[in-house]
């Protein structure tokens, strides 16, 4: 019995100590970012010894990094993008959604098969096609080509269909023989049951569009019309030895994702399991 | 006028009328299966058609339950048409083009893909990213399983541990590449001091993390460190799909904990970790920015010794202006993310089957 307790303290040490690791190989490096960003360029790489907060913070770094490179713009570009992006890709998403998953019709199986062929094509392999025709479009350098990019994807449809599958049909059913209009039924029941769904989905999107690179890359051209991920490595190639200056400026772009994720989060593997993303 | 109108559709519904009852007489002799089918079709379509006359509308219900589940659709399919579907087709086409963008297209035939045969730049494009996905996807399958263990376990704090290894993957990479950057700087960085001043390591003999032979290794490491988060959450949902009862059962027969692990979770998360793989692969597939910010210049530009696909058609495309053969390496991208997405549906077709 003494040997058994034993070993239950033994098993909880070694795993304690593994979370312990666990948490300073994940942490460690934004742990860094914020105590290089108060830092002298100097003293950012003075190790000997560990010195995490300077004597001297140096609050200013996050005071210049907006006077150096248009900040705030970049700021204002990668939020109006990420927003409008988010918004459109909840709403059309679940509204296809609806249709798909509790809704009989016409060709149904046709249309749902357009979004499935597509769902494994990487974005890579269409991106150079999709350029010029939006170029065409006379979308270049404009932030709306970014929108049109991010805000109608094939995964935002799918994961959401699996969602409502889940939830049983004789509730709409019960709904439309009370008189229900369909939107109605989507707008009052179908959109409150969803919200491990729709946060799970909120934080893909969000992730994704706020931290874009290569879609930006592609289209926006102009220096005001940046977003934060292009200007931060403008920034990073231009005063490539500016170490605390950098760490500011990611320490920024940081916030709003840890931000959008902490508030969201417990929903999260709960929408993950549910939507059937495990397979 | 009216009245008239009125004789008009009776006589219509009537003239229908018959033609049905002839139908169902019909249906009701009819011996062959797929003649019988067709004909109980027409039967709905001229019930359809008796319905609309009778009741005056000029929209069946049919009709207008399709029209409500398509205005339901349309925003997003529009969309996606526009913006996704028409590309696809597009890209199909234009590798076998000869094109810059301004001048009038050339048929190229396969001549984009034979040049491929040659061009050592895009072999080592090619063999870059599968040495990039053979180092990523075991290790990360491993870590990130392991994680979602540790994490399932009744342990205090567990939320925040669960937070906290998802913070890479919710960080940008221009920002957090900053900083392994930093991290592993050659000469200045504090994991190479650390190398330096504890071990020892004479200074010429520290390693370049992101240069030279290293650049693979250190884009591995980084990859494994930034998303094991997320599969991990997508193990953990495969975890708590196991019935508490077969781990009891285990403890019964007297199994030990890596017999549980060995007899219960390994097998019970087949399909989970089957998932995990063909996701990861077909990700390492898709890298690019990580190889970018990690391993390239200034300006952006990669050697031969970290270039990846992805970095290969960017390049073609808007810095040569070779659209036709960038859409031809596009190819080769969607055929190895194709054949992976065939394996996944066989595998799923198995396990039904099973």
């Amino acid at each position: 019995m003494k040997s058994a307790h034993k070993k239950a303290v033994i098993g909880k040490v070694v795993i304690y100590a593994i979370l312990i690791l666990i948490a300073v190989v994940m942490v460690i490096p934004f742990l860094w970012m914020l105590s290089a960003s108060i830092k002298s360029d100097r003293e950012v790489f003075q190790m000997n010894p560990f010195v995490w907060i300077p004597e001297n913070p140096k609050w200013s770094n996050y005071a210049d990094i907006w006077t150096k490179i248009p900040f705030g713009r970049f700021v204002a570009n990668t939020v109006y993008l990420t927003i409008v992006v988010t918004f459109l890709q909840l709403l059309t998403s679940s509204f296809a959604a609806y249709s798909f998953a509790k809704l009989h019709f016409r060709h149904r199986n046709t249309l749902f098969l357009a979004y499935i062929a597509t769902i494994a094509m990487p974005w890579q392999v269409y991106m150079v096609p999709q350029f010029i025709m939006m170029r065409r479009m006379g979308l270049n350098d404009k932030l709306l080509a970014i929108i049109c990019l991010q805000a109608f994807s094939a995964f935002g449809v799918f994961m959401m269909k699996q969602f409502y599958e889940g939830i049983p049909d004789d509730l709409c059913e019960a709904a439309r023989i009370d008189g229900m209009s369909e939107y109605r039924i989507y707008a009052k029941i179908m959109l409150p049951l969803s919200k491990p769904a729709l946060s799970t989905l909120t934080i893909f999107t969000f992730v994704a569009t706020w931290n874009d690179y290569l879609g930006p890359l592609i289209y926006l051209k102009s220096q005001e019309k940046k977003t934060i991920q292009l200007g931060l490595k403008m920034f990073i190639s231009q005063y490539s030895s500016d170490y605390g200056l950098i760490m500011a400026g990611s320490v920024l772009s940081l916030i709003p994702v840890l931000i959008v994720f902490l508030v969201l989060q417990k929903y999260f593997v709960e929408g993950v399991a549910s939507t059937g993303l495990k397979g | 006028m009216q009245k008239i109108n009125d004789m008009q559709k009776t006589d219509k519904i009537n003239g229908l009328q018959e033609e049905l009852t002839a139908l169902i007489a019909a249906v009701r002799t009819e011996t062959n299966a797929k003649k019988k089918r067709k004909l109980i079709e027409q039967i709905g379509q001229y019930n359809r058609r008796i319905d609309k006359l009778k009741s005056g509308r000029i929209l069946s219900r049919e009709t207008k339950r399709d029209l409500v589940a398509y205005s339901f659709i349309a925003p997003n399919f529009i969309g996606f048409c526009v913006f996704t579907l028409i590309p696809i087709i597009f890209a199909f086409a234009l590798g076998f083009m000869k094109w810059d963008g301004s001048n009038p297209i050339e048929w190229a035939g396969i001549q984009n893909f034979t040049r491929l045969v040659d061009d050592t730049f895009f072999k080592a494009a090619l063999k870059n990213t599968i040495i990039y996905c053979v180092g990523t996807v075991p290790l990360t399958m491993v870590a990130s399983l392991a994680l979602a263990i540790v994490l399932n376990q009744k342990v205090i704090g567990r939320g925040i541990f669960r937070t906290l290894s998802f913070f890479p993957y919710v960080a940008s990479l221009v920002a957090i590449t900053a900083v392994w950057k930093m991290l592993f700087h050659p000469s200045k960085g504090p994991v190479n001091s650390i190398l330096y001043n504890t071990f020892h390591i004479p200074a010429e003999q520290l390693p370049q993390w992101f240069s030279g032979g290293l650049v693979m290794l250190s884009m591995i490491l980084f990859s494994v460190w930034k998303y094991m988060g997320y599969y991990m959450v997508i193990y953990l949902a495969g975890l708590q799909g196991i019935s508490y009862e077969l781990y009891e059962a285990a403890s019964l027969d007297g199994a030990n904990t890596w017999e549980k692990f060995r007899y219960v979770t390994w097998p019970q998360l087949s399909s989970t970790t089957f998932f995990v793989v063909v996701m990861l692969t077909i990700n390492c597939f898709k890298v690019y920015d990580i190889a970018i910010m990690l391993a390239g210049g200034g300006s952006g530009e990669l050697t031969t010794s970290a270039t990846v696909l992805v970095y290969y058609i960017y390049q073609k495309a808007f810095i040569d202006w070779d659209l036709g053969y960038s859409s031809a390496v596009a190819m080769v991208l969607f055929v190895m993310v194709l054949i992976v997405t065939i394996i996944q549906f066989a595998g799923q077709a198995k396990k039904e089957r099973a």
